[in-house]
């Protein structure tokens, strides 16, 4: 089922929820053979999902000789001069990021949804494609296509004020320039997966609306927009959660950028300097467990509150 | 693209009224969306061509034209001579490090989302949860934790510091989970036990071969997620021996004299970067060409309708 049959039929299809999936027949599988078969994933799960997460507690609440210090390590980061900047340019990042994701994405995934179906297949392929190149490639290609000097779209970045590479990736442009990034590699798959969430609306819904007269800017601003909120959830649940995290962007950026981005434009680079740079695991704790429950509390959010994923009574 | 008098006839007859301001909206429609597809495109038309062209082409001449196989052949000479044929050493490092991940991944991940679909333990509410908030956490959020674990344990800069924590796939369990819970049914397996058949033999016999789609699902996902990493790699390896293809990319970018003049002289001008950036991401890419569907059904897997 999950790799068969259309992805239509799949979105909003009903799913059992963690408790509605009670084992079914009269005889399951005994509780000792099921933890065997969980073991190996359960290891890992302890070694490098548990343990990193507690070990990081600890270390962000005691000193380097192992005492406990409280919260003296969380004080002490909060006061670093950079802290509150990493944070704004996240934040700003955060924002530019949400508002293209879901104004742009559901615009196209709704103008793609049933025209020309054959065309509207390929644009969406399109749209996903770069996806692929994810990461390293994508920033390493963006910051070519962004210099005024080889980019094919040389005369627009000067008309906009952009005239040499050290001018585009300056500070105050990176947020921008991360959020076209992070669209052109993020978008696509999002748009395929709303494109497929219109498809779970039944067609008698908006056939109905159709005879009563509404347009398509109507039928898709009263009917399908409401019943996409799920998803648009969901999705901007997940992008500020990894937005927050950014890390490879900025750091590569960063050694690109002629010496103008320092090192520590995001909260994970931040991070990764008071560990690398400083030696201090305790203050990279620290602020490790900040992002942690950042995670945390989107993960939760997204499971408890978006309601995508049925839990079921008991 | 299209034709807009061929989608003004597909108008019902009914509208013709409306054709006008219907031929408006198509146009608005077909340059809308002509400006998106460009967007999403035209880069990897440019990375195409990017390496056929010498860096003076690229600056001085048209864009979006191909250059000559020559310089193709020049541009892959100056990034194979890097570092002494690093690109190789790299490319091969992501491929151990994402098959290694995805043989323990599916070896764990299988059985346990079998076990979590068809039997019932104590815990199991609790495995699964974990596994769902875990699933829905960006993977770069562990990265720190991790490197200062791995540093307490000592292995930190082993190349199992990155296999290992890949390994871990919460989503691939979560997959698999659902994948049993709905396609399997549990009548099947009951008839088999039944009939003397021990859970091992069950699952080998019964559970295994029905699994394939999702297997192919589940490493799909583990193959993209470890090939793209850079965050772990580049936190855990500190020999540019070990890299992976992504945490070279970065090295690349730092050797070249175009985006800092004070790197020594170097062959790694635009043409090179384009090709290396496509190298390495080719496994991705046929990945990718592949697995429309299976993205779609993966990431709405587990989803409920009100």
């Amino acid at each position: 089922m999950v790799a068969t049959g259309t992805p239509q039929a799949r979105v909003g299809a009903s799913r059992p929820g963690i408790r509605a999936a009670k084992p079914r027949g009269r005889r399951v599988g005994s509780g000792r053979v099921g933890y065997l078969f969980v073991a190996g994933y359960t290891i890992l799960l302890l070694l490098f999902g548990v343990a990193p997460v507690a070990y990081a507690l600890w270390l962000s609440v005691t000193n380097s000789s192992g005492q406990l210090v409280g919260l003296g390590n969380f004080t002490r980061v909060f006061a670093d001069y950079r802290f509150g900047p990493v944070f704004a340019h996240i934040g700003l990042y955060l924002v530019l990021w949400l508002i293209s994701l879901m104004v742009l994405v559901v615009t196209l995934a709704l103008m793609l949804h049933g025209r020309l179906k054959r065309t509207s297949a390929v644009v969406r392929f399109l749209c996903y494609l770069p996806g692929a190149f994810a990461g390293a490639s994508s920033v390493l290609i963006w910051l070519i296509l962004l210099d005024p000097v080889a980019s094919p779209i040389g005369p627009v970045l000067r008309a906009v004020g952009w005239s040499s590479a050290a001018q585009v990736v300056a500070p105050e442009n990176l947020p921008v320039i991360f959020m076209i990034i992070a669209f052109w590699t993020g978008a696509g798959s999002w748009i395929v997966i709303m494109y497929g969430a219109l498809n779970g609306i039944p067609h008698e819904v908006i056939e109905a609306a159709r005879i009563d007269g509404a347009g398509a800017l109507q039928i898709a601003l009263r009917i399908q927009l409401p019943m996409l909120r799920k998803w648009i959830a969901y999705m901007l649940i997940l992008a500020f959660a990894g937005g927050a995290q950014l890390f490879v962007e900025p750091q590569l950026v960063g050694t690109a950028s002629f010496g103008q981005v320092p090192d520590d434009w995001s909260p994970n680079q931040l991070s990764y300097q008071y560990a690398f740079v400083a030696a201090d695991f305790n203050g990279a704790a620290a602020i490790a467990v900040v992002l942690l429950v950042l995670s945390l509390g989107c993960a939760a959010a997204a499971v408890f509150k978006a309601g995508l994923f049925e839990r079921g009574h008991s | 693209m299209t034709n807009p008098s061929s989608i003004a006839s597909r108008v019902p007859a009914g509208r013709n009224r409306a054709s006008a301001t219907s031929v408006a909206a198509r146009v608005a429609w077909v340059m809308v969306v002509g400006v998106f597809l460009c967007f999403f495109a035209l880069p990897i038309a440019w990375m195409l061509l990017a390496p056929t062209r010498s860096d003076a082409g690229i600056v001085h001449g048209a864009p979006f034209t191909f250059g000559s196989l020559d310089d193709l052949a020049a541009s892959w000479r100056h990034l194979y001579d890097f570092q002494s044929h690093a690109i190789v050493t790299w490319v091969g490092n992501s491929a151990l490090y994402s098959f290694s991940a995805l043989a323990i991944t599916l070896v764990t991940a299988v059985p346990a989302g079998y076990a979590l679909a068809t039997t019932r333990f104590r815990g199991r509410v609790a495995l699964l949860t974990a596994t769902l908030m875990v699933m829905l956490m960006p993977n770069a959020t562990l990265v720190l934790p991790l490197y200062l674990e791995m540093n307490a344990l000592g292995l930190d800069g082993s190349r199992l510091s990155v296999i290992l924590p890949l390994s871990f796939f919460p989503f691939g369990v979560y997959l698999t989970y659902i994948y049993y819970s709905t396609t399997v049914s549990g009548d099947l397996l009951d008839a088999a036990r039944m009939d003397g058949a021990s859970e091992w033999t069950v699952f080998r016999r019964i559970a295994l071969p029905l699994a394939r789609p999702v297997v192919a699902l589940v490493a799909f996902f583990s193959f993209v997620e470890s090939w793209n990493n850079f965050f772990l790699p580049f936190v855990m390896l500190p020999d540019s021996e070990q890299y992976p293809a992504q945490v070279g990319l970065n090295t690349l970018l730092t050797a070249s004299p175009m985006f800092n003049s004070s790197s020594g002289i170097s062959e790694i001008l635009r043409p090179e970067l384009a090709l290396a950036a496509l190298l390495t991401s080719i496994p991705v890419l046929i990945v990718f060409l592949f697995s429309q569907r299976a993205l779609v059904s993966g990431m709405t897997a587990g989803a409920t309708k009100e």
